[in-house]
C-alpha cells in the first residue's frame, strides 16, 4: 500500500523506545490483540529505566498501614510544588499498587516483609516507606520483568534503530516514522496507526548528567516537530546526590535509598547541615534536631523526619548553597555518610551495588569512609503535554509516555514516582493507543515527502568534505547548559544562552562527518543533535519566562514561588515544524482541581 | 512439535571480529593449569605405587593406624588387625584396588575436580579466553562424561567410607595393650577424617540433597537450615578437595613410615 | 599523567587488524573513557557500543588485554603496564571495531518458557525473603553477554549456537526454576534442547561475571543436579511411580500461557 523507497513495516501501534513506558505500553496493545511494533536505539533491555536504584512508589501499605492514595497523591502534588495535571497525579497514585502487582505476576522479586508482601522502602518526600524495591537494582528488575514478557508475547523488537522524524498522512494524523539501523546506515520506513513516544529524558545536554548517552530528547523533539505541545521544559531534576571524583565518573547517580536507609549530608566543617534548609512549606513535619531525626528511621511516629529526606529539588539546592559559601569538599561537593551510621553489613546487604561503584569507581569504601557527591541532572519533569486517562497527545494517533510525557510531577518530582510513572502510564498509552486504532479513524497515507526531507537532513554531514566536529559541538553545548540553564539560574545568563542556542542551530548545519554509515557513532551523534538542540532551546526558553523559582526551576533574581505563577504551564510548539523552526510559548492553564481532591491537599496545609 | 522450534532460530557463523589467536591474554593464565598437573600427576603416581605395595598399611602399637588406602581392609589376606570383620577370600591382589574405585570415582566426578582436569588436562579450555585444543566438543552430552551425572552416587558411598574412617580416627585413640592413647598418628588420622567429611559435606550434590532442590523453603525450614549451613561450605569445596586430597596421601605416608619401621609413632600421652 | 598507547581493533566483517593510538590519561579513567576521547578527536567513526557508563547496562563490553571486560568499569591505572588491547567480543559475529551482533542471545531469550505463577490473590501474592533471594542473585544479571563471549562450548565451536543457551541464559532457567510462584517444568527442555549437558563446569562464566553472580556453584550446577534428580536417580523414579506424578513436558510447559 505504502510505496517506501525504503524497507518498510506496517504496525497498528508503534512504540518509540523500550525502556519501563515503551515496554509496559506493549504490553498492554499487544494483550488488546493488536500488532505492536517497538523501536529502540540501544539493544533491548539497556534502556536508562535500569540506572533507576531506590525503588517504585506505590501505596500498597504493606510496612504503614495507614498509607494509601490519597497520601500518596498528596505528597506527589506537593512535591511537584502544584504544578502537576493533578489528573495523572490522581490516576498515579490509584493504580500504581495495581501496577507493581503486575510486574509481580511476571516475575518480579522484589525484597519482602516477614510476613511475605512486597517491603517498601522510606524516600524523600514520601510521608510513609512507600518504595518497593530490590536492593538498589530496582531499575534493573522492572525492565527485565517487562522485557521478558514482551519477548514471551512475541512482540517486534527493532533494535539499535535511530528514528529521525515522525511522519504525518495527508489529514496530519499520525502515519509513523523513519528511522536509519546503526549497524548498516540504511533507512528504514514504518507505517502505524498509532504512535507512541515513551524516548525517555533529556539529561544528555548537561555536562554533569546521570543520564546514558540515550538521554537526547528524541521523542520530546519529534513530538513538537510534529505538532505537539511541551510543557515544564524549565522544571529539570538536580538529583542531590551525584559523584564528583573522579572526573570521569562526575555525575553518575548516588541512589537516594542511602538517605532513606539512614545516610546523612555533612559539610566540610561536619556540620549536619540540612537543619539549616527548612523550607516553611515542610517545617511542620521535619525533625528540628539529630536525636528527633534519628528516632524516626526506627519508628515514624516517635520523631518527623530528618530534613535529608526533603523533596531532591530542596536538597540539591542546600547542597549548592553550601559548596558555594566554602564549606564543600575538595572536590566541589559534600559528604554522604552511612559509614559511621550503620553496619557494614547493613550497607553491603542494602546497598550493594552503591558499594561496588564507590568501590571500584572512586577506590572509595563506603562502610569505612563518607561519600563525596554533588548535584546531577537528573530528570526532566516537563515533557509532551498529554491528555492524563489516554496519554494522548494533541495529535491525532500520536501518544505519549513516561519521561518523555510531561504533567505528572509538576515542578518537582519525588524519587520512585518515576517507575511508577512508566507503568501506570505507560499502560494507560497503550490502552488509548489500542482505543484509538479500534475506532477506526486513523491514518490513510504516509507523506513520503517527510520521509525524504528526514533523510536528505541525516545525509548532508557527509557531502560537507570540512566542517565542525559533531562531538565539539556536543562538548560546547553540554558547557553552555551546565553554566547557563543549569541548576541555579538568573535572568540575563538565559538570554544569553538563548543567543548562543540559536548560533548552535547553525554550528549544526556546519558538521562534516567521516567515515562510511555503518555503526559510525559520529554520524549517529550528529542524527541527535537536532533534538538535543531542539530541547535545550526549549529549556532555555521556558526557564526564562517563569520568572519565579519553583520545584526544579530557580531563579536567583527572583528566588520566590510566585503564585501568579502557579496557575498555568507554559507549553511551547513549533513554528514550521522542522528542528531549526522558532519556537513559541504560551501560558497553558493548569487543570481545575475537584472539590475533594482540593480538600485533601487544603487537609495537609 | 514444541512452541521453542516455530519461533526462533539460531543463524550460525557470521565474521568474527579481533585477530586469529588462541588468546591475546598476556598474564600468566598457564600457571594454574601447570599447577594442578602437577599436584594431581604426583598424587596418580604416588597411590598407584601404595595401592600396589600390599604391605605396610597397618600398625598395631602403640596404637592401631591403619591407611586410609587400605581401608576398609577387605581380603582375606590383610593384615590381622586391620580387618572389620567381613573378607572376600578369593581376593590375591592388593586389598587397596577393591575399595580406591569409590574414593576415586568421588573425586573424578567431583564438579571442582571437574573443572581443574578438563582446563589443565584436556585443555578444553586451558584458561578463560584461551582456546580450547579440540576441533570438535560434546561436553557431558554422551558417554563415557555423561557419567558424571554419577556424582551423587559416589557421593553416598563416600559418606559410608567417612564413616569407616572416622572409626578408624577413633579407633586409634586405642593403645594396643588396653586403655587409650593418643599419638602423632591419631592425630594424623583424625585430621584426616575431619577434611574428608569437609570434602564431602561441602559437595554441590550435597548442598543440592540437603536442601538446594527445593522450590521453597519457607515450606522446608528444616532443610533450608541445613543448606544455609552447607552453603558457605560449599563456597570453599575448592580448598577442602585439595586439603584432603593432600592429605590423605600425607597420612598414608606417615602410616607406611610408621609399619615399616622408618619412624616411630610418638606418643603424646 | 603518563602517556599510553591503546592497540584497538578496527575493522568489519570483511577483515581488520590492530590500530594503536597515543593518549595521555587522567586519574580515575576507565578504559572507555579513552575510547571515547579518541572518538572526539582522532576517530570519530571509531564503533563502540555503550550506555550508562556506569556498570549497570552491561552495553561495553569487550576484550581488554584478552579477557572480556566491561569498558566502563574496567580503570586504566589498574591495567599492567604497556599498550592496552582492545578487541571485540570474539564469540559474535563481528558489525564494526569493537561492536558485535549479538543477536544469538536475544534468539536465545525467546526461547525461555515464561513464568506460570497461580492466580494472584487480593492484596498480591505471599513470597517469603529466604526463597526470594535465590532468584534475585541471578535477576542481579545485566545482560552484558561476557559469559556467553567466554564460554568455549560456543566460543571455539560455532556449530553449538543451535543447541547450547549458554550461562546467561542457564541462570535464567535457575531462576525459573527456584521462583516459589512458578508451576512450570523445563527440567526435559534444559537437557534437551538448551543443551545443559555441553557444559563442563570449567567456570569462566563466574570469572567474568562483572556482577559477581556465582553462575556455576548456584545455577548450573544446580540445574545439572535437577536434571539427575529427574533422569538419572532411581529413587526418584520409583517415588514417582508410587506416588504416581508424572512430570509435565518441556513442550507442554512452553506453551503454558503466563497471564
Amino acid at each position: 500500500m505504502i510505496d517506501s523507497p525504503y524497507e518498510h513495516h506496517d504496525y497498528d501501534v508503534l512504540i518509540i523506545g523500550a525502556g519501563g513506558a515503551g515496554l509496559r505500553a506493549a504490553i498492554e496493545a499487544k494483550q488488546r490483540g493488536l500488532k505492536v511494533g517497538i523501536i529502540t536505539k540501544s539493544l533491548l533491555g539497556k534502556a536508562h529505566t535500569v540506572m533507576a536504584e531506590g525503588g517504585i512508589a506505590a501505596a500498597m501499605g504493606n510496612v504503614y498501614e495507614e498509607d494509601n492514595w490519597m497520601v500518596h497523591f498528596r505528597d506527589t502534588m506537593r512535591g511537584g510544588k502544584y504544578l502537576n495535571n493533578y489528573r495523572m497525579a490522581e490516576l498515579h497514585a490509584k493504580e500504581s499498587p495495581e501496577r507493581v502487582w503486575d510486574l509481580e505476576q511476571w516475575g518480579a522479586l522484589f525484597d519482602r516483609t516477614k510476613n511475605g508482601k512486597i517491603l517498601q522502602r522510606d524516600f524523600g518526600g514520601h510521608r510513609f516507606a512507600r518504595l518497593a524495591h530490590v536492593g538498589d537494582r530496582t531499575g534493573l528488575e522492572l525492565i527485565r520483568t517487562l522485557q521478558q514478557k514482551v519477548v514471551s508475547m512475541d512482540t517486534d523488537v527493532f533494535m539499535e534503530c535511530k528514528v529521525l522524524k515522525l511522519v504525518h498522512d495527508a489529514d496530519g494524523r499520525m502515519a509513523g516514522c523513519v528511522a536509519y539501523w546503526r549497524a548498516t546506515g540504511e533507512f528504514v520506513t514504518f507505517a502505524a496507526k498509532a504512535v507512541i513516544v515513551a524516548t525517555g529524558g533529556v539529561g544528555k545536554s548537561w555536562k554533569f548528567t546521570s543520564n546514558s548517552w540515550e538521554g537526547t530528547g528524541d521523542g520530546h523533539a519529534m513530538a513538537l516537530w510534529a505538532g505537539a505541545k511541551l510543557i515544564d521544559m524549565e522544571c529539570i531534576q538536580f538529583h542531590p546526590t551525584g559523584m564528583v571524583w573522579p572526573l570521569s565518573v562526575r555525575g553518575l547517580l548516588v541512589t537516594e535509598g542511602v538517605r532513606g536507609d539512614g545516610g546523612v549530608l555533612r559539610n566540610s566543617e561536619g556540620q549536619r547541615f540540612m537543619f539549616n534548609y527548612v523550607a516553611d512549606m515542610f517545617r511542620a513535619e521535619t525533625a528540628d534536631s539529630e536525636e528527633e531525626a534519628d528516632k524516626w528511621y526506627d519508628d515514624h511516629t516517635a520523631g518527623r523526619r530528618p530534613p535529608e529526606l526533603l523533596p531532591r529539588d530542596e536538597v540539591a539546592r542546600a547542597i549548592n548553597t553550601e559548596v558555594k559559601a566554602g564549606r564543600g569538599t575538595p572536590h566541589g561537593g559534600v559528604y554522604l555518610d552511612i559509614a559511621s551510621r550503620r553496619s557494614a553489613e547493613f550497607i553491603r546487604r542494602r546497598l550493594p551495588s552503591m558499594y561496588h561503584q564507590f568501590m571500584e569507581l572512586a577506590g572509595v569504601d563506603i562502610t569505612r569512609e563518607s561519600m563525596e557527591i554533588g548535584p546531577t541532572c537528573h530528570y526532566i519533569m516537563g515533557g509532551i503535554q498529554v491528555e492524563a486517562d489516554t496519554a494522548a497527545t494533541v495529535v491525532p494517533g500520536l501518544f505519549a509516555a513516561g519521561e518523555a510525557a510531561g504533567g505528572m510531577h509538576g515542578a518537582n518530582r519525588l524519587g520512585g514516582n518515576s517507575l511508577s510513572d512508566l507503568v501506570v502510564f505507560g499502560r494507560r498509552a497503550g490502552m488509548g493507543a489500542a482505543d484509538y486504532v479500534q475506532a477506526g479513524d486513523t491514518a490513510t497515507s504516509f507523506d513520503l515527502g517527510e520521509v525524504e526531507a528526514a533523510v536528505r537532513d541525516a545525509l548532508a554531514p557527509f557531502e560537507r568534505a570540512t566542517g565542525e566536529n559533531p562531538y565539539t559541538i556536543q562538548h560546547d553545548l553540554q558547557e553552555l547548559m551546565q553554566t547557563k540553564v543549569g541548576i541555579i539560574r538568573n535572568g540575563p545568563e538565559l538570554e544569553e544562552a538563548k543567543g548562543q542556542l540559536d548560533e548552535f542551530v547553525e554550528r549544526v548545519k556546519n558538521i562534516a562527518v567521516k567515515g562510511g554509515r555503518a555503526y559510525n557513532p559520529g554520524w549517529n551523534l550528529t542524527t541527535d543533535l537536532p533534538a538535543m538542540l531542539t530541547v535545550s532551546r526549549s529549556t532555555a526558553i521556558a526557564a526564562s519566562l517563569r520568572r519565579e523559582s519553583r520545584g526544579g526551576h530557580t531563579r536567583e533574581d527572583f528566588p520566590q514561588a510566585d503564585p501568579a505563577f502557579a496557575k498555568f504551564n507554559f507549553a511551547l510548539s513549533s513554528e514550521g515544524g522542522n528542528w531549526d523552526s522558532p519556537m513559541v510559548a504560551v501560558e497553558s492553564a493548569l487543570l481545575a482541581l475537584p472539590e475533594d481532591l482540593k480538600a485533601l491537599l487544603e487537609e495537609a496545609k | 512439535m514444541t512452541a521453542v522450534e516455530s519461533s526462533t532460530k539460531v543463524v550460525l557463523g557470521g565474521t568474527r571480529g579481533g585477530p586469529e589467536a588462541a588468546t591475546l591474554r598476556q598474564d600468566r593464565w598457564w600457571l594454574q593449569p601447570v599447577i594442578t598437573v602437577s599436584v594431581l600427576t604426583a598424587f596418580v603416581i604416588y597411590s598407584t605405587w601404595a595401592a600396589f605395595q600390599n604391605r605396610y598399611y597397618f600398625v598395631a602399637s602403640p596404637v592401631h593406624l591403619v591407611s586410609p588406602f587400605y581401608s576398609p581392609c577387605l581380603a582375606s589376606t590383610c593384615t590381622p588387625g586391620s580387618k572389620i570383620g567381613f573378607a572376600f577370600s578369593g581376593w590375591t591382589l592388593s586389598p587397596a584396588l577393591l575399595i580406591l574405585i569409590f574414593p576415586l570415582g568421588f573425586r573424578l566426578t567431583c564438579y571442582y575436580y571437574r573443572r581443574s582436569y578438563y582446563r589443565a588436562f584436556w585443555w578444553s579450555p586451558p584458561a578463560c579466553a584461551v582456546s580450547d585444543a579440540h576441533g570438535a566438543y560434546s561436553g557431558e552430552t554422551r558417554f563415557p562424561l555423561i557419567m558424571q551425572n554419577l556424582h551423587r552416587y559416589f557421593f553416598y558411598a563416600g559418606l559410608v567410607f567417612n564413616v569407616l574412617l572416622t572409626y578408624d580416627a577413633v579407633d586409634a585413640f586405642r593403645q594396643s595393650g588396653g586403655g587409650i592413647a593418643m599419638t602423632v598418628g591419631t592425630l594424623v588420622l583424625c585430621v584426616n577424617a575431619t577434611l574428608l567429611w569437609l570434602y564431602s559435606l561441602s559437595c554441590h550434590a550435597c548442598r543440592h540433597l540437603c536442601g538446594g532442590g527445593v522450590k521453597s523453603f519457607k515450606a522446608h525450614p528444616l532443610r533450608y537450615r541445613f543448606w544455609k549451613f552447607l552453603t558457605p561450605l560449599n563456597v570453599k569445596h575448592m580448598n577442602f578437595a585439595w586439603a584432603s586430597l593432600v592429605f590423605v596421601a600425607l597420612t598414608d605416608v606417615y602410616v607406611r613410615l610408621v609399619a615399616s619401621g622408618a619412624l616411630t609413632d610418638y606418643k603424646i600421652f | 599523567m603518563a602517556d599510553v598507547t591503546m592497540r584497538i581493533w578496527r575493522g568489519d566483517s570483511s577483515g581488520g587488524d590492530f590500530e594503536n593510538y597515543t593518549v595521555d590519561l587522567s586519574e580515575g579513567e576507565v578504559v572507555l573513557d579513552i575510547i571515547h576521547r579518541i572518538q572526539a578527536t582522532e576517530a570519530p567513526d571509531l564503533a563502540c557500543r555503550w550506555n550508562c557508563k556506569a556498570g549497570k547496562c552491561g552495553s561495553c563490553s569487550a576484550e581488554i588485554n584478552g579477557k572480556p571486560r566491561l569498558m566502563c568499569m574496567t580503570r586504566m591505572d589498574q591495567l599492567p603496564e604497556g599498550p592496552v588491547t582492545v578487541t571485540p567480543m570474539k564469540t559474535f559475529p563481528i558489525i564494526r571495531d569493537l561492536v558485535t551482533d549479538v543477536s544469538f542471545n536475544y534468539e536465545m531469550a525467546k526461547r525461555v518458557p515464561a513464568l506460570l505463577p497461580p492466580p494472584m490473590p487480593e492484596g498480591g501474592y505471599r513470597m517469603f525473603q529466604e526463597d526470594v533471594e535465590r532468584g534475585q542473585e541471578f535477576r542481579k544479571c545485566i545482560e552484558c553477554f561476557m559469559c556467553q563471549d567466554v564460554c568455549h562450548v560456543i566460543r571455539d565451536h560455532e556449530e553449538n549456537k543451535q543447541h547450547f543457551a549458554g550461562p546467561r541464559f542457564f541462570i535464567r532457567y535457575a531462576e525459573l526454576e527456584m521462583h516459589p510462584l512458578d508451576q512450570n517444568d523445563r527440567r526435559d527442555l534444559i537437557r534437551e534442547e538448551m543443551g545443559l549437558g555441553y557444559c563442563n563446569i570449567t567456570k569462566c562464566c563466574t570469572e567474568v561475571c562483572p556482577e559477581h553472580i556465582h553462575i556455576t556453584d548456584n545455577a548450573i550446577i544446580p540445574l545439572k543436579e535437577r536434571v539427575v534428580d529427574a533422569h538419572y536417580d532411581p529413587v526418584a523414579w520409583l517415588g514417582r511411580k508410587i506416588t504416581r506424578r508424572t512430570k509435565r513436558s518441556a513442550a507442554e510447559a512452553a506453551v503454558q500461557p503466563a497471564p
